[in-house]
């Protein structure tokens, strides 16, 4: 195949990494979480059209000014903004490496989650007393859906909080723990975004169609 | 299907004996044979004792070349179930004529052929290409594994649980009677209240995680990964369709799985997305779907292109004509498929501007797609081209694919698409660029890297009787149906009324029976290959004398792939260290570091399976506990950090010891 | 156009003519229809053939010459192993197809606007001059699970699975469905559209030729999806006179309760007519309220339109008297509820007569700007408008 004349005459190359180390493990893991951050990006993008589309269709029935109490959701919306605060002193306390104030914060970030979810429930449960469920019309479909939706995500943050309290606790700061209270950190503050678009579009522009 | 019974068991939902089909002939002969078969199977493995050594060194494994096999398999075996269905399809149009009701009755006829449909694209051809992509993609780009091993073990698994459950619903129940888009209000419950759209969603939402994160995964390796030298403008053609067909999977199958919510929110709580009354919007559905479904079919063909780009380049003993106008082409191809989606339905009556938009953009997609089959064109011009397999299924690839293209640009004028929609004018279209783009490419790609996989090359002899059965068959199949859809004959008939258009269904169905000798021959084609694999075994690695890294190292690989990272300093990697000598190191090893293989995939997996059976059939009890189960199996999972491990210097020198002879005397 | 059209008809000719002992036997009706707007599209169908079979059989010759003339077995064919970039030939190569595809836009943006299905067929449209003082012919057309119903307004007539036509005379057809999509489909007449329930979609088409042509369902639809076969006939104007006194003459007629019964599921509906038909029923049809008590959709929009009936409108639901899916299979959940009409509002058509006004522009051309509102959903501009606010 190669003549030596040719390999002789090119100038020492090197084809081979004979001084390689190890990739710094889990090197990739931010990029491949962001790149799942916007897939389920787009996954709320498609149930946030289906409220465009679908959110005038009250079928005879009540339309967002009827069924929602702006205080209420502000309230809500107050809590999940304080637990991305808080969410971000626990990345703070993580890199000064000081794993009980990190799980400290990371349980005032769940408590604030938790009230959130509550709250969301119970609006739910107020709607759905009253009769405005998900089956009356298909602008309260795609409603109960949005929210809904956004509300598991809030649900499984809070259980990898949780399991990450633990971890953290048995293992403190080591760099896989580290990795994973960052990915936990996009992806709260993700859904932090999320709602503030759930907020703007369904509740503010509803209430004020 | 009689029996109405609305009475819904606590303890097995609507799973109840009638859900067998017990009479259905058909059904039971071929349950009969498939369960035959697979008792046959698990005895002879149990037999020799293989249960072990496979759950150690294939289920459990995270290595992204035996994944990438198990993908192979996976497909293949389904391959054969679409294929089945096409069969029976074929024979049953051949003879519904002249008062005949053929026979098949609509009930059963209805879940062939959306079976077909959704077999074939998510169980055949997706499972097919990904596999080729797992198996080569970190080879190409001197990489040890893909980015994320785990989730690539788990990401099989998944597609495979989805294949298990459609084919569950053969015996079980029945699959959905919509067309393989199941399309609302036709699939809502009002309309399809059996279990056949539930087996559909699922079985899809299990498989579409696993797609999902597959391209997650694939993305990151192919940005990551790369080895020393390689930057984007030197990575192979092939890793470069990868990317982009995983950018499409990224960015496409999530609207799958939201619009899939949806269907299934409207059938078990009663929401009103795409129902007829309280406001819904059934429109909503097909735009949506085909969101997803323009860019899946660009998934398809993509890497399929980039298989073409790297055979023609190395049959033809020549650098590939344009790479950068080929990378440029397939990132506009990329982007545009999602500006063409609403091309599938111009019939519904958007405005005139709309449709000529889209049908547009449509014909804009031709351009990159022609100029590529001019690269390849000119990338056989003054070449000196070895017409072994995997050439000779190029070439009737772009001898194929053009008459597809140019029919799929005439589909893409609104008018003309008015009388040809919904025509078997249009499945013979989709299927001249899936047969001939898609799965005529694979066949390259299979035979091109089947020696790297197993160390031996594929029979030429039942090889080429594969090859011209398969194109004979093709065209004898499809050509028919091109002449049928000008008759003015429509898609999914069951019986038919005009005598003269028996003909034509005859010689599609002897076309059809032509493919599935060919199908036969290439399963021929492993069993013969195997048995002579001496006489065709690949010594060093290289066998059709490969310009990528991929064929710098022995074949099969070693578990690590590449004992030292090769450097890139140009384009066609391998064909430049061959050219300039490089001396591969004998020594000065280095302990590797390695993922360890581990069983939570096929856990999960099973799990997801039983959780999807029990939504399907309404067994809350038992859909709630699987679904804990996943989170619990998988939380646990995260406590296991002990995940890796380094193949020491010494096994590394051995292992290199006993392959650097060939290697070394290839050189 | 018109030297187009002729090129798309000596091409179709000259096709015809090539393939005559292979396709000598068959009728290839979508490329020898019987109606103007089907021969236009194709027309449309042979000249975008042609046109790309200008890069076609270029690069199918290429492909078998280089593969022939560069086989490694020739040993005097050139050979250049690092040849890999020509700037020139990169320009052909993307120029090529872009010339075609720019001439092929074209035409399709054209072509699009001007048969638009949706684009009433105006005075020289047809190569035939339709005489001033005749109306185009209404047909509304409902599909039904698996039958197609057709009311024929003008005469106060309906028929299932069976349609005629007077040769030359416009055919407007207004078209929905009762339970889930089709696609009402005339391969001799014109191209198809979609039938959605709760949703009109328009056609507009004229038969030339007298004749006895098929019509079906394009688009699959359940079980008796291949039985939904209906006879399309051309006809002179006495026979077709001819055609609806029989009709006439039937002893059944259409009303509400009839109409309920008959979208019930049944396959292979012989023909049926019914010389009488309530004259609001199509109207209830596409505003999917023919059953007693049920809101009707313009009804339900313009109230959504003003903001809905508020908390005290959840509970305006009933259960519904007949559940269509009953017929498809056992059904999970028996109580689908709909909503209930507030009060009764006199039959929408009485009030306002469907007509559009008549595009006066020639089909030939001049007509191609005429505005259409884009819309990828076409559900709110095909439904008929909303009452006015009184």
């Amino acid at each position: 195949m190669m003549t030596n004349a040719m390999a002789t005459q090119a100038s020492p190359v090197r084809f081979y990494d004979t001084e390689e180390h190890d990739h710094p493990e889990g090197g990739s893991t931010m990029l491949g979480f962001w790149i799942y951050l916007m897939s389920d990006c787009l996954i709320f993008a498609i149930l946030f059209a289906c409220f465009a589309v679908l959110g005038g269709n009250y079928a005879a029935g009540p339309s967002p000014a009827d069924l929602f109490e702006l205080p209420l959701v502000a309230l809500n919306t107050a809590m999940l903004l304080f637990s991305s605060i808080t969410y971000g002193f626990a990345m703070l306390s993580m890199q000064a490496g000081r794993p009980g104030a990190t799980r400290a914060w990371l349980a005032v970030t769940a408590v604030f989650g938790l009230a959130f979810l509550s709250i969301e429930l119970y609006e739910f449960a107020h709607l759905i007393h009253i009769g405005a469920t998900p089956q009356r019309s298909a602008f309260l479909s795609a409603f109960f859906t949005l929210v809904g939706t956004h509300g598991l995500h809030v649900t499984f943050g809070l259980i990898w909080i949780v399991t990450l309290i633990v971890q953290v606790g048995r293992r403190g700061l080591i760099p896989a723990n580290q990795r994973r209270l960052m990915c936990l950190s996009l992806f709260w503050h993700f859904l932090d975004v999320i709602w503030i678009g759930v907020f703007t579009f369904v509740y503010l522009m509803g209430v004020l169609r | 299907m009689s029996a109405p019974s609305a009475v819904v068991s606590p303890i097995f939902g609507r799973l109840s004996l009638d859900a067998l089909p017990l009479h259905e002939p058909i059904l039971v002969t071929t349950f009969a044979a498939v369960a035959l078969g697979g008792v046959a199977l698990l005895a002879l493995l149990t037999w020799f004792r293989l249960w072990g050594y496979l759950w150690k060194e294939w289920f459990t494994s995270v290595d992204h070349k035996k994944i990438g096999i198990m993908y192979m398999v996976l497909g293949l075996v389904m391959l054969l179930r679409g294929f089945a269905d096409a069969i029976m399809m074929r024979l049953q149009q051949a003879l519904a004529f002249n008062g005949s009701e053929g026979y098949l009755n609509a009930h059963h006829y209805d879940q062939i052929f959306t079976a077909h449909g959704v077999i074939m694209i998510f169980f055949v051809a997706m499972p097919l290409v990904t596999g080729i992509m797992n198996y080569v993609v970190p080879l190409q780009i001197g990489a040890r594994d893909v980015s994320f091993p785990f989730l690539n073990n788990f990401s099989f698994w998944m597609t495979t649980a989805g294949a298990v459950l459609v084919m569950m619903s053969l015996f079980v129940g029945e699959f959905a009677r919509t067309g393989w888009l199941a399309y609302p209000p036709l699939s809502g419950l009002a309309y399809s209240p059996d279990v056949g759209v539930d087996y559909y969603i699922w079985a899809l939402q299990i498989a579409g995680v696993g797609t999902t994160l597959s391209g997650i995964n694939l993305i990151v390796t192919i940005v990551k990964l790369r080895a020393p030298g390689m930057t984007m403008m030197r990575m192979p053609v092939f890793t470069w369709t990868s990317l982009c067909t995983n950018v499409l999977i990224v960015a496409s199958f999530p609207v799958l799985t939201a619009v899939l919510t949806l269907l299934s929110l409207d059938r078990y709580v009663g929401t009103n997305f795409f129902t007829n009354d309280f406001g819904g919007n059934p429109m909503m559905y097909v735009n949506l779907i085909w969101i997803w479904g323009h860019p899946e079919v660009y998934i398809l063909i993509l890497p399929l292109f980039g298989v073409f780009s790297e055979v023609t380049s190395t049959f033809s003993g020549k650098r590939l004509f344009g790479y950068t106008s080929m990378v440029y082409a397939t990132v506009v191809i990329t982007i545009l498929s999602y500006l063409v989606w609403l091309h599938h339905f111009f019939t519904m009556g958007s405005g005139a501007s709309v449709n000529s938009f889209f049908g547009i953009t449509t014909m804009v997609i031709s351009i990159p797609t022609g100029a590529k089959l001019f690269n390849w064109l000119f990338t056989m011009y003054r070449g000196r081209i070895r017409f072994e397999l995997p050439m000779m299924w190029t070439v009737a690839f772009m001898l194929t694919f053009v008459v597809g293209g140019m029919t799929g640009v005439l589909l893409a004028v609104p008018p003309a698409d008015f009388v040809l929609h919904n025509s078997l004018f249009l499945i013979a279209h989709f299927h001249n660029v899936i047969i001939g783009g898609v799965l005529f490419g694979l066949f390259a790609a299979i035979n091109y890297w089947f020696p790297k996989a197993f160390g031996f090359k594929l029979d030429v002899f039942w090889g080429k009787v594969s090859f011209w059965c398969w194109v004979v068959g093709f065209w004898m199949a499809f050509m028919p149906l091109y002449i049928l859809g000008l008759m003015g004959v429509t898609r999914r008939m069951r019986v038919f009324d005009d005598p003269s258009l028996q003909i034509w269904f005859v010689v599609a169905g002897v076309g059809a029976v032509v493919i599935a000798i060919g199908i036969a021959a290439m399963l021929i084609q492993f069993v013969v290959s195997f048995m002579r694999r001496e006489a065709l075994r690949d010594v060093d690695g290289d066998p059709w004398n490969g310009r990528t890294l991929e064929w710098s190292t022995s074949s099969p690989p070693p578990e690590y792939n590449f004992a030292f990272t090769p450097i890139i300093h140009d384009l066609d990697a391998w064909h430049d260290m061959k050219r300039r000598g490089h001396e591969r190191p004998v020594a000065g090893f280095r302990p590797i570091h390695m993922p360890k293989n581990t069983g939570t995939g096929v856990v999960l997996s099973a799990i997801s399976l039983v959780c999807g059976f029990a939504l399907v059939w309404h067994i809350w009890w038992l859909a709630a506990l699987s679904f804990l189960a996943i989170l619990v199996t998988a939380i646990t999972h995260t406590f296991n950090y002990n995940r890796d491990f380094h193949i020491p210097a010494a096994t590394v020198a051995a292992t290199e010891s006993e392959r650097a002879p060939a290697l070394v005397a290839a050189e | 156009m018109i030297p187009l059209h002729r090129m798309g008809r000596a091409l179709r000719l000259s096709a015809l003519l090539a393939l005559p002992a292979l396709l000598g036997g068959c009728n290839l009706v979508v490329l020898s229809p019987s109606g103007e707007v089907a021969r236009r599209q194709s027309d449309l169908v042979m000249i975008s053939t042609a046109l790309m079979l200008i890069i076609i059989v270029p690069v199918m010759a290429l492909t078998i010459f280089f593969a022939w003339r560069y086989r490694a077995a020739n040993k005097e064919a050139a050979y250049e192993p690092e040849w890999s970039h020509s700037t020139g030939l990169e320009l052909v190569i993307w120029a090529a197809p872009l010339i075609i595809i720019i001439c092929l836009g074209a035409l399709t943006w054209a072509a699009t606007h001007l048969l638009d299905p949706f684009r009433p067929l105006a005075r020289g449209a047809v190569e035939r001059t339709v005489a001033e003082a005749e109306r185009p012919l209404e047909v509304n057309v409902v599909a039904l699970d698996w039958k197609w119903l057709f009311i024929l307004p003008e005469y106060g007539i309906a028929t299932v699975n069976d349609l005629a036509a007077p040769v030359g005379r416009e055919i407007r057809f207004r078209i929905s469905a009762s339970s889930v999509m089709n696609s009402f489909y005339i391969p001799a007449l014109a191209g198809q559209i979609y039938a959605m329930p709760g949703m009109e979609t328009k056609l507009h088409a004229v038969i030339d030729q007298p004749g006895d042509y098929r019509g079906l369902s394009a688009n699959y639809s359940g079980a008796g999806f291949s039985g939904m076969r209906f006879r399309f006939r051309g006809l002179s104007a006495e026979d077709f006179q001819g055609w609806v006194s029989e009709v006439r003459g039937s002893a059944q007629a259409l009303d509400r309760p009839g109409y309920l019964a008959l979208e019930r599921p049944s396959e292979n509906v012989p023909a049926r007519h019914f010389s009488r038909v309530d004259a609001d029923l199509f109207d209830a049809i596409v505003n999917m309220c023919v059953e007693p008590g049920k809101m009707c959709m313009h009804d339900m929009m313009s109230i959504d339109a003003q903001g809905g009936l508020g908390v005290a409108g959840i509970g305006n639901v009933q259960r519904l008297a007949y559940d269509r899916g009953a017929g498809r299979g056992r059904a999970l959940f028996p109580e689908r509820t709909v909503v209930s009409s507030i009060c009764t509002l006199p039959g929408p058509s009485a009030e306002r007569p469907w007509r559009e006004p008549v595009n006066p522009a020639p089909l030939a051309g001049a007509g191609l700007l005429r505005p259409l509102s884009s819309r990828l959903l076409p559900l709110a501009a095909s439904r008929p408008p909303a009452i006015p606010e009184s």
